[in-house]
């Protein structure tokens, strides 16, 4: 195990440079500057402006002077909203997005896994088609249709919610229960699929054979190959929640980490571009590392092959 | 290892979401609203559309940053609140010369920054020196070259030392100003945040003369002279000023703060205001209209706007060449139409380029709807190629719902007149800018809002050699048109060059005028002392929030 | 097991799809969906860009069944052409990625060890890089082609199946049968796609019936981008994301092609709950 995690750890860093390079030069080579705006910058000023943040430079130079920036753990300041460096930008916006992204997965996991593993165990009966049924119809109202419709609902009718925002609480149910769902209708489908796999296999139909209570084998024996594929599935999709979501941002007006996902990039605000896209790329590493070990875990025969 | 079967026992889940939900519910409940608490507080709620790119003003370029230093700033003179027109503001009065050339300000001896320093003149000189540095690379630093020499500085030709520019401070409540040439606009041109002062002492503390993105513009950083003070910035979430007691005139200032809120997405903002979050919002959704005009007839206001929306053409490449066809694509456009049955937001069709009564010139019109004239022009074009048809034209523009509804339309349009195939081209914005820049397209959307009331604010960019051109379209008639309107101190004058230059835009089309923009807004009744003006400047000590009346 | 039955699995899976009355309703349902889509249009008297600005957001009656736009667009005529374009991207993306997904996935998994760990690693590669540039990059160096459509979708949306084909492969590999499949001598290819493979299929369905609806919500955002499906023509996607902002006002916008995209998605995941029971080897048993 520890072994995993320290290889796991060395593959890292080559992995986050590839990242890095890719990103730099696929950044440079798109169309369009930070600087340009439909009232044309005149030419000596955009010299100017490029000199400032160092764009006047060979671009291997300018790639260089970033690895070496980057080392220092220094990502420079935004283009776009140069009083701002990007580690501070990210700093405020991540703690926002942490807290919806924890919250929406909670949602999307207690309602999911309950709702894919009764399902599996009374299939093809009602307490099968109403879940899945729901499910599919979370799947079928995408965010921005869910979204609005919960705060016609919950906001502008019962005002119950406050329909946009993040100053408290009271704010994070809509965001984290439009975002929740969508992802519970997923975890719904991969449970219910995992469980009719494992259910099925010889080891539970034994345990079955003994007279094990169903709750017994679903706990005991089930759950652990059953929930392989929500596991496989949550390791991205968990760094895409706490990542921020540029739809349910712009729905409930959050001030999160989605929004510079997006903008960084429409914006050509090469820094934060950079900035973002490392940073998604630690989340990703780190939770695929953590999905590796829980299923090490999960499933003990996964790990004989080390 | 601890039992997993707690873990995956449906019951205790439920009950566990079923008490978490509850408590949210119980918090959440019965508050009052933002529009509510406001009435008490003398706090406005204001949508600002986006997140200002920059909060300094000699390097801000938005209209976000603009409502935002207006509250913290104030130049010279301020604006009157019905018609923008100048009033005493950092000066207490100011003298013109004979020439309309050179301007005495006086300043007030009790003109104050935040932190209690006085505002003088030298700090004006100060802060235009600052504004014009080649180093800083201001974008706007081109609007302060209608003082005397401010463009040889700016471009680097002369030091500051040796190219005079006309800004002196005679003493420290006398500033002097020399003009290039006589502009009769330039006290409202400097209600523009370009020219507004920033404080010495601060800058150097920051050493951000010459710096792009420093921290004094940071709350608790920030020195202004303006009537409120910046006190939290949390970006993309809110921006908060309150009353500043330095102002000179605090008495006239009644909110006691302003809150401002970069919402984006338009119905999103929409939402925020009809659920009494916003006062006011920055813009409203052209498909909205007909449904908010029903359910809130009194808080959808149109006001008019300076701005035109027009396409331009490429004149470089075939068949737009030819100016019969350029002008058949003119004719065959219904604007009344397009105004009334697809915009539907209060626009006026633009049968010229420069918005009618802009500082009181009236354009004659002179582009206009002709199906059968415009089918003779594109059919004698056609036949003189030995075509049949045109090909598909390209029809250039970025991404969005409005921009995609007027294109849509027009498509319909060019069709049915002229049996013309268009293929829409929607890029994201900055490939869009590159490609129109480059030249890379046939037919392209644009749009203009004037920085100042003036029609040399439009017409300017029609000249052969500027950069906004970008149609390959240049005319020396033109050219020599524009500058004889700008050396000239006579108002009839300057009326019959403009229209010189009109008349040579309706007749060569490089351009396709479409509508005039008119500025869409939700706003609560309670916010009073607000007028529609031409610039959408809403002077902020005029305004406070109260009951309506009989109600 | 399994070994012997592996020739007569595709007629044996036929027969047993048969029987099952929900998947072959669904089957009918997206045989009538596709039939209405391709020849919708054809029987409307409006075309999908015929405008009449003198019937803007008219709700649904007998002249237009589903009502019009905002540019008085008939609905009915928009919606099945839109159904042409987000069927054939939904569908030919989906198996794009599957098809590289699974393979990439059982390779990865199979091989195990160091191998294993770089192919992941490429995959957290195509997971970070930024999608926005990736999509315009494409168009530059290949102009507005709409392959490029399926090369944008098929770039992201392979990447959580391969992990997912992966982990199962991981789980199956040191099972019984597959050892003794190799205790047999068996290639690798017969062992990762005869024996391997069926057992895989459950996941693999589900996920897949899953990235339909997402690929057809991508295509809307592709076509922001420039992408892919352009003004005035329509998909499920752009239709959805323009009805979901007026659907107060005009509530048709959205139901009509938001309830073809959801009667498409309920058909698809029943069809493959019983493609994943007629596939499954293990279900003969019962």
């Amino acid at each position: 195990m520890t072994r995993l995690i320290v290889s796991r750890i060395l593959q890292a860093v080559p992995t986050l440079w590839v990242i890095a390079t890719l990103t730099f030069f696929m950044t440079r080579y798109a169309p369009g500057g930070p600087f340009d705006a439909e009232r044309a910058i005149p030419e000596e000023i955009k010299v100017k402006l490029e000199r400032h943040f160092g764009l006047d430079q060979p671009l291997l130079d300018q790639y260089i002077l970033y690895l070496q920036n980057l080392l220092r753990g220094d990502l420079g300041p935004s283009f776009k909203y140069p009083e701002w460096e990007v580690s501070e930008l990210i700093a405020t916006a991540f703690p926002v997005s942490l807290t919806l992204g924890v919250l929406s997965l909670l949602v999307a996991l207690l309602i999911g896994i309950p709702a894919g593993m009764i399902a599996a165990l009374r299939r093809n009966s009602w307490m099968d088609y109403l879940p899945m049924s729901l499910s599919m119809a979370g799947i079928c109202l995408p965010t921005f249709v869910l979204g609005p419709l919960l705060i016609f609902a919950l906001s502008t009718k019962l005002g119950v919610f406050p329909p946009l925002g993040w100053y408290g609480p009271s704010d994070w149910v809509l965001p984290s229960l439009t975002l929740g769902l969508f992802y519970a209708a997923y975890i719904a489908r991969l449970t219910r699929a995992g469980m009719l796999e494992t259910l099925q296999q010889d080891y539970v139909r034994t345990a079955r054979a003994k007279g094990a209570s169903s709750w017994r084998i679903l706990s005991r024996h089930a759950a652990r190959g059953g929930l392989l594929p929500v596991l496989t599935f949550m390791g991205p999709a968990f760094a895409g929640l706490i990542s921020g979501s540029f739809v349910i941002e712009s729905i409930f007006f959050i001030p999160g980490l989605g929004k510079f996902f997006v903008t960084a990039a429409f914006n050509r605000d090469y820094t934060m571009v950079l900035g973002t896209v490392l940073f998604y790329a630690t989340l990703i590493i780190i939770l695929n590392l953590l999905v590796d070990l829980l299923q090490a875990w999960l499933d003990p025969k996964s790990r004989k092959e080390k | 290892m601890q039992s997993p079967k707690d873990l995956f026992f449906p019951t205790f889940l439920l009950r566990l979401f079923l008490i978490w939900t509850c408590l949210w519910v119980l918090l959440a409940c019965s508050q009052p609203t933002n529009v509510e608490t406001a009435l008490e507080e003398q706090i406005l709620h204001f949508g600002l559309g986006s997140e200002p790119q920059n909060l300094d003003p000699h390097l801000a370029t938005s209209v976000a940053a603009h409502n935002i230093l207006s509250a913290l700033l104030e130049g010279l003179v301020s604006e009157d609140p019905k018609t923008l027109k100048p009033k005493p503001g950092v000066a207490q009065s100011w003298a013109i010369s004979e020439d309309g050339k050179i301007y005495t300000f006086k300043l007030r001896k009790n003109g104050q920054w935040s932190n209690g320093d006085p505002v003088t003149a030298h700090d004006f000189v100060y802060s235009f020196r600052r504004m014009l540095n080649p180093n800083l690379g201001a974008q706007y630093a081109s609007m302060l070259y209608p003082l005397k020499n401010a463009k040889s500085f700016h471009q680097g030709v002369k030091s500051w030392e040796h190219a005079k520019v006309g800004a002196k401070a005679l003493d420290d409540h006398t500033l002097r100003l020399t003009l290039e040439n006589p502009i009769p606009y330039f006290l409202e041109l400097l209600n523009h945040f370009s020219w507004f002062p920033v404080h010495q002492p601060t800058i150097e503390h920051f050493e951000a003369y010459e710096k792009i993105g420093s921290a004094w513009t940071k709350p608790g950083n920030f020195v202004g002279n303006g009537p409120f003070l910046l006190t939290n910035h949390r970006i993309n979430s809110v921006i908060e000023v309150k009353k500043n007691q330095h102002y000179w005139d605090a008495k006239t200032v009644r909110l006691n703060g302003i809150r401002f809120y970069p919402i984006e997405a338009v119905y999103t903002e929409e939402r925020a205001y009809r659920s009494g979050f916003l006062h006011l919002t920055q813009s409203v959704s052209a498909d909205r209209i007909e449904f908010l005009r029903k359910k809130h007839p009194d808080e959808l206001h149109y006001e008019p706007y300076l701005g035109t929306y027009f396409y331009r053409f490429n004149l470089k490449a075939p068949p737009f060449d030819d100016q019969r066809v350029r002008e058949a694509f003119s004719l065959a456009i219904d604007r009344q139409r397009l105004v009334d049955k697809v915009l539907k937001g209060g626009q006026s069709p633009a049968t010229s380029f420069t918005p009618p009564g802009t500082g009181g010139f009236m354009p004659v019109s002179k582009f206009r709807y002709d199906p059968e004239s415009a089918k003779a022009l594109l059919h004698s074009y056609l036949q003189e190629k030995g075509m049949d048809r045109l090909p598909p034209i390209e029809l250039t523009y970025n991404t969005s719902e409005g921009h995609k509804k007027v294109a849509e339309a027009l498509h319909g349009m060019w069709k049915n007149v002229l049996g013309v195939e268009i293929r829409l081209l929607n890029m994201e914005w900055k490939v869009f800018l590159s490609t129109v820049a480059k030249g890379e397209f046939t037919l392209a959307r644009a749009g203009w809002i004037g920085d100042y009331i003036d029609p040399h604010t439009f017409l300017h960019m029609w000249r052969t050699d500027e950069g906004l051109n970008m149609t390959g379209w240049g005319n020396q008639t033109y050219d020599e048109a524009l500058r004889r309107a700008e050396i000239s101190n006579s108002e009839q004058e300057r009326w019959q060059n403009f229209q010189t230059c009109e008349n040579l835009l309706a007749e060569e089309f490089p351009i396709l005028p479409l509508y005039f923009y008119v500025h869409l807004t939700l706003r609560h009744p309670t916010v009073k002392g607000w007028y529609p003006t031409l610039l959408d400047h809403h002077p902020y000590k005029y305004v406070y929030l109260a009951k309506e009346e009989g109600r | 097991m399994n070994i012997s039955q592996s020739s007569s699995l595709g007629r044996d899976a036929w027969v047993r799809l048969r029987a099952n009355r929900m998947a072959m309703v669904s089957l009918s349902l997206l045989v009538a969906i596709s039939f209405v889509s391709l020849f919708g249009p054809l029987l409307s008297s409006y075309s999908y860009d015929q405008q009449n600005l003198d019937h803007i957001f008219k709700s649904p009656d007998s002249t237009h069944l589903f009502g019009t736009d905002n540019l008085g667009r008939d609905l009915f005529a928009r919606t099945t052409y839109g159904g042409r374009i987000s069927l054939a991207v939904g569908l030919l993306a989906t198996l794009v990625s599957l098809i590289i997904g699974v393979t990439y996935g059982m390779l990865s998994g199979y091989a195990g060890g160091r191998i294993d760990s770089w192919m992941m690693r490429f995959v957290d590669v195509l997971y970070s890089l930024p999608f926005i540039i990736f999509v315009i990059l494409l168009m530059v160096i290949f102009g507005r082609n709409f392959l490029l459509l399926f090369l944008a979708i098929g770039a992201v949306e392979w990447l959580t199946m391969a992990r997912i084909t992966r982990a199962q492969t991981l789980h199956l590999k040191n099972a019984e049968f597959i050892e003794a499949a190799r205790a047999l001598g068996y290639s690798h290819a017969r062992i990762l796609f005869r024996h391997l493979l069926p057992n895989l299929i459950g996941p693999i369905i589900i996920y897949s019936t899953l990235t339909v609806p997402a690929v057809m919500l991508l295509e809307a955002v592709l076509s922001f981008l420039g992408l892919g499906v352009q003004a005035p023509m329509s998909s499920w996607g752009s239709l959805i994301k323009e009805g979901a902002e007026k659907m107060d006002a005009a509530p048709w916008l959205l139901f009509f092609p938001g309830s073809f995209f959801c009667l498409t998605l309920f058909a698809l995941n029943f069809l493959g709950d019983g493609l994943r029971d007629a596939l499954d080897p293990k279900s003969s048993k019962d």
